[in-house]
């Protein structure tokens, strides 16, 4: 139990005007702007905007400024400030096959229609740190003109799924159908267990990028083991697509940026189906790869059920998953620990002393035996 | 209405100067901004999820003695999603559409240069892997 402190009202001042002095650091140097910090920390953006589970890049960048760089309480930020702001409605599923593509790669096919676009990638480099970055930063300055395929090359190209290909020959699952029925929000209706797939792909969206690395990962070591190859990656630009209730015709709010990866798993098949891959599905806003990869392998593990899969794996089990991948409850809920618990623990103190009084008046003789020893 | 949505709000306030003076615009309802839930379908195909909000700002106005012209953008800016209300209602004048639709022209020009960059820079990290016969047999 939680009993409120009162007063510390000053001290409580203080330390707030202290935080926003050390925020800011060294007065000689110049603030940071909201511009530079979404330009030059577009991942560390990226992560707020799909955790903090709303698109809006400024909002992040000031979010991250705000909280010194710590993300978790730059997304505890973001979920405030949602709560301010009226709903207007619900936007029609973004069309991830008509996105402009910024990067794109498959781990199970090399020569795919569209071909292998590796974008703006970490993988293969050498991971070596760049001390040019620390005195001019000319490193970024790159030649244009050089870096640029002849405009034969870069015409608009249709990227079909890769798992649009292995459709083709119903060698996997299909996608669930949409019926027309409308998907549970989990940010309006509390949740309770056991979810349909919706449901958990909500949760997973904004879950916890190091929380579901980590799942993901126990996956792969054999906990819940499920064989995945990377189907697909991609990211880019898609188009959000509303239907405002009063003008009852669709219009284009703009495009946001998302990853999405569809992973490729392995394929018992059943008494009514032949054998196929089965799949993954991970849906992140931004860059946010590593997320929407392991969002892929925690959400083909939270479907052994469906499909005939043995149970026991934690990566399996959906209300431990689901209900402990959202930082912002679990920051919430550990980080409360710092506040005043004097009460709870006076009462726990008496306890403890009456307990040690009473075993000491029923055993008199043992405890003289124990300190003999 | 996409490119009124695209459009940086300076982009748009340059557009609205080119059309002065305007008609006095008043609003049908406050400019406002809200959220809109956007969703993905589960496999890139299939039935729909909620993924997450968006920001979204949104404008009704109605000129004096014309139209009614409605916004809603991605985004905080409400002086922005304004001012596409006020271009949507001179648009939807027949006799100025032309104009209007001219005036956005390079908003229109600077987007598909920019997806074209994104193409070309894109394009130049396309790889072909290949594999190589392993010679233990």
């Amino acid at each position: 139990m939680y009993v409120a402190a009162k007063g510390g009202e000053k001290a409580i001042r203080n330390a707030h005007a202290l935080l926003a002095k050390r925020r800011r650091g060294n007065k000689n140097l110049p603030s940071i702007s909201l511009a530079q910090i979404a330009q030059q920390l577009t991942l560390a953006v990226d992560r707020v905007m799909a955790e903090g589970s709303l698109y809006d890049v400024e909002l992040a960048a000031l979010a991250v400024k705000q909280a010194r760089g710590d993300l978790i309480e730059a997304i505890f930020l973001i979920r405030a400030f949602r709560t301010t702001l009226p709903r207007f409605g619900y936007a029609q599923a973004l069309d991830t096959s008509e996105m402009l593509v910024r990067r794109r790669v498959s781990a199970t096919y090399k020569d795919l229609p569209g071909g292998q676009l590796l974008g703006p990638t970490f993988d293969y480099t050498h991971r070596l740190l760049d001390t040019s970055l620390g005195v001019a930063d000319e490193a970024g300055e790159v030649d244009d003109e050089a870096r640029q395929a002849d405009p034969a090359d870069a015409a608009p190209v249709a990227m079909p799924r890769v798992t649009d290909l292995l459709g083709q020959e119903g060698l996997i699952e299909a996608a669930p159908a949409d019926e027309g029925a409308e998907p549970f929000d989990i940010t309006r209706a509390p949740v309770s267990f056991p979810v349909d797939r919706s449901t958990r792909l909500q949760t997973l969206a904004r879950g916890d990028e190091g929380y579901l690395l980590a799942l993901g990962y126990s996956t792969q070591r054999g906990y819940a083991r499920s064989h995945p190859f990377v189907g697909e990656i991609r990211f880019g630009d898609v188009e959000v697509i509303f239907e405002a209730p009063e003008l009852g015709f669709e219009l284009s709010l703009g495009t946001v940026q998302v990853t999405e990866c569809q992973s490729v798993n392995q394929f018992k098949g059943s008494a009514t189906t032949p054998p196929q891959f089965t799949r993954g599905y991970g849906l992140v806003f931004g860059q946010c790869e590593r997320k929407a990869l392991s969002m892929a392998l925690v959400e083909r593990a939270l479907r052994w059920k469906e499909l005939g899969e043995e149970p026991g794996a934690p990566a399996q089990d959906e209300e431990f998953v689901l209900s402990h991948c959202d930082n912002v409850q679990a920051t919430g809920f550990v980080e409360h620990l710092k506040l005043p618990h004097y009460v709870d623990f006076q009462a726990e103190l008496d306890l403890v002393r009456r307990m040690r009084a009473e075993q000491a008046a029923e055993r008199p003789a043992d405890g003289i035996k124990e300190a003999a020893e | 209405m996409a490119l009124m949505a695209r459009a940086e709000a300076g982009e748009l306030e340059a557009v609205l100067a080119g059309f002065a003076p305007l008609p006095a615009a008043s609003d049908l309802k406050p400019p406002e901004v809200g959220l809109v839930m956007l969703r993905g379908r589960t496999g890139g195909d299939g039935a729909p999820f909620n993924l997450g909000e968006a920001t979204v700002s949104r404008a009704a106005v109605r000129l004096e003695g014309g139209a009614s012209g409605f916004a809603y953008r991605l985004g905080r800016d409400v002086k922005a999603a304004r001012a596409a209300a006020i271009l949507d209602a001179l648009w939807q004048d027949e006799a100025r559409r032309a104009e209007v639709d001219a005036a956005l022209a390079p908003v229109r020009a600077r987007l598909a240069a920019e997806a074209a960059q994104v193409r070309a820079e894109t394009a130049a990290t396309k790889v072909d892997f290949f594999t190589l016969v392993r010679g233990e047999d």
